[in-house]
């Protein structure tokens, strides 16, 4: 508890009621209503924390790490960054940020130009970041020690291609920490690697972390990674934050339903399972065009109040310290 | 079994393969071997010797990384090759047939869809858009006029009963169901002949948790109601132990341990295994996840030996030399630490 008391003098990150949504256009200038795929979001994130935001897809959680990027335009709300608001500016006032925060795609084969070598990849962030050309020789190779590329000699000239999955993802950590950024974004950093990779990746990840005082925002749909990663893990459903709350509390103790949901469908490798039906809600989750009203998970939800939960939206309640919740069964 | 229908009996009338539950193994594969022409004019070794038996009643899983064969061990399985096919040979025999010797006419009439289907990978994104479902679905039957029209929209209705979409949905288009209905009626799909077997390729990598979830459960219940055997493909372990009765893990392009799930997921034999089984994040068990160094070999160019051995911890003199397939106890493993049994 006093850990998370302690980061939040330091914020490096603070999101508040964040709305992002896209407005659909019939024949390409009438109106015909958003899709509101983030709908007000707030957090905040201490410096050299690791956060891990977790949610199905469609759930929003790549909007709104692209809000935050500065990649989407959020249409309410606030994003401060190192003390400085960036939502709403104009692209060429984001090179600050852009500087600050390293972005880990998902897929790092997708994420890799074809045609750019190693070095050529690694050297193009200093070039427009405007680096003497001494000096990005110099960086180019600490960087790639540090996320094990070694010998450096052996893959400075290798393309993307030659590169196996595990070691083109670490050639994205690479020029995502080139920069000396203060913090790192990852969209789903591993679900495109095999089990055995995956371990190494999040584990180089989390090194890197330590050793230069990262503040990380993790996002993926796999629970079963989170408490490796980070301290704080929080869940996303249908565009909203529903459960935020630290992640030793989210195995033992989750209070949403639908997180309760999530870890009961997620399987440990047991045999047993081969004999037993899963108790989960059955559906799928909403349009964000036009949401349920109320909460956004009642017509799913086991223990749904008749007349409250599918009127009201539910507000943030705290049933225990730093453990937040949007149910209204928490009132 | 009680519920079958006259196609059923029309379908077995014409094909040798028996249905009868007999003695011995439903599949067994021997000897596979599969290989692909390389652009550079190498050879892609993808599946290189494997050898199985799958009992009546049995749920396999296929574990690997990607890479190692899985999916193409499916394909060889029911013969859907590419054209830069170099080598396939082995046996494979279905309820005792050889169905290697069929040629590839009477192999699509007689056992592609009749008796192995397959839902393979995303295959929701493969259903025709200007088709409506119920012409998919039944489609499988309508092909070489196995049943009437009627029967077969008939069957279809069963079909999606089971699988758990309502019916009225036959009538609609691909795009207005969700990804999981839509691999859903691809399930159907594949149940709709009743088949013997059918191969699950990654079925639901590529949907949510909750759907991932509400899938296999509607797959475990179709396995103990049809008393369906299932090979399930993955790389996802934990998702693996929810179909599974016995466990393939495979290796480069090779079978290394066939165990039955209790021993895989709990106490694994094979050196890889044991690694792989260690690098599964656990959410409800705190275990702290372990990975495996290096890289598996090239297919192109597999190492001599053991094609584990440069990452194993285990090695020693012996494993310059390839280990055979060893008998160790009811389980199978090719590694020289089971030379005795």
């Amino acid at each position: 508890m006093n850990e998370v008391k302690k980061v939040q003098d330091n914020i490096l990150l603070s999101v508040k009621d964040l709305r992002t949504w896209f407005e659909l256009k019939r024949w390409g200038f009438l109106h015909a209503g958003f899709v509101r795929a983030v709908d007000g979001v707030s957090f905040e994130l201490g410096k050299g924390e690791a956060i891990t935001i977790v949610g199905e897809s469609g759930s929003g959680k790549t909007t709104l790490l692209r809000t935050i990027l500065g990649l989407a335009r959020a249409t309410e709300g606030e994003i401060t960054f190192n003390g400085r608001r960036i939502e709403g500016q104009k692209e060429h006032d984001l090179a600050w940020v852009r500087s600050q925060v390293g972005f880990v795609q998902q897929d790092p084969y997708g994420a890799l130009a074809p045609f750019m070598n190693v070095g050529g990849v690694l050297r193009e962030p200093l070039i427009i970041h405007k680096m003497a050309e001494d000096e990005q020789e110099k960086r180019i190779r600490e960087v790639m020690g540090e996320v094990r590329l070694v010998p450096v000699e052996n893959f400075i000239r290798r393309y993307p291609h030659m590169l196996s999955g595990g070691q083109q993802q670490r050639l994205v950590i690479a020029r995502a920490m080139i920069l000396h950024p203060s913090m790192i974004v990852a969209d789903e950093p591993v679900s495109m690697l095999d089990a055995s990779v995956r371990v190494e990746i999040l584990e180089l990840m989390r090194k890197i972390q330590d050793a230069h005082n990262l503040s990380v925002v993790y996002i993926t749909h796999d629970l079963s990674s989170v408490r490796y990663f980070s301290e704080r893990v929080f869940i996303m459903y249908a565009a909203k934050m529903v459960e935020k709350t630290d992640v030793q509390e989210i195995v033992k103790n989750p209070l949403h339903p639908y997180t309760q949901a999530l870890l009961k469908a997620i399987p440990d490798p047991e045999p047993e399972n081969a004999d037993q039906f899963r108790d989960i809600p059955s559906g799928e989750p909403p349009n964000l065009i036009s949401p349920p009203e109320g909460c956004r998970f009642h017509p799913r939800c086991p223990q749904v109040i008749k007349g409250l939960c599918d009127v009201d939206e539910p507000p943030e309640f705290e049933p225990s310290p730093d453990h937040f919740v949007e149910c209204w069964l928490y009132k | 079994m009680t519920k079958k229908l006259n196609h059923k009996q029309k379908s077995t009338a014409r094909v040798a393969i028996s249905t009868e539950k007999s003695n011995g193994p439903l599949l067994k594969v021997e000897d596979v071997f599969l290989y692909f022409k390389s652009a550079t004019g190498g050879l892609v070794r993808a599946v290189d010797g494997v050898n199985f038996e799958l009992n009546p009643g049995r749920s396999l899983a296929i574990v690997g990384e990607s890479g190692c064969g899985k999916t193409s061990l499916a394909k060889a399985i029911l013969r859907l090759l590419p054209r830069n096919v170099a080598t396939y040979k082995g046996r494979i025999l279905l309820s005792g047939t050889d169905i290697m010797k069929f040629g590839d006419e009477r192999f699509r009439h007689d056992v592609r869809w009749v008796k192995i289907s397959m839902v393979s990978q995303a295959a929701m994104n493969s259903l025709n858009p200007v088709m409506k479902l119920k012409d998919q679905v039944a489609e499988p039957l309508l092909i070489d006029n196995r049943t009437s029209k009627k029967e077969a929209y008939e069957r279809a209705r069963e079909v999606f009963r089971i699988v758990g979409i309502p019916v009225a949905f036959l009538d609609r288009y691909a795009f207005e169901l969700s990804g999981g209905m839509r691999q859903r009626s691809i399930i159907a799909m594949a149940l709709i002949a009743d088949p013997l077997l059918v191969i699950l390729d990654e079925p639901t990598s590529a949907l949510d948790v909750l759907t991932q979830a509400n899938i296999m459960n509607a797959l475990k219940k179709i396995k103990k109601e049809l008393s369906l055997n299932y090979i399930f493909i993955t790389h996802d372990i934990a998702t693996s132990s929810e179909l599974a009765d016995e466990v393939v893990c495979m290796y480069a392009g090779q079978l290394v341990e066939h165990s039955t799930a209790e021993r895989f997921y709990r106490d694994p034999l094979h050196p890889y295994a044991q690694k792989l089984m260690a690098s599964v994040p656990t959410l409800h068990v705190y275990k702290k996840p372990e990975f495996i160094t290096g890289q598996p070999p090239s297919l192109l160019n597999p190492p001599e030996g053991c094609r584990f051995a440069e990452r194993c911890t285990k090695r020693f003199e012996r494993c310059q030399k390839e280990p055979p397939l060893f008998a160790h106890g009811d389980e199978f493993v090719k590694c020289w630490l089971y030379e005795r049994g």
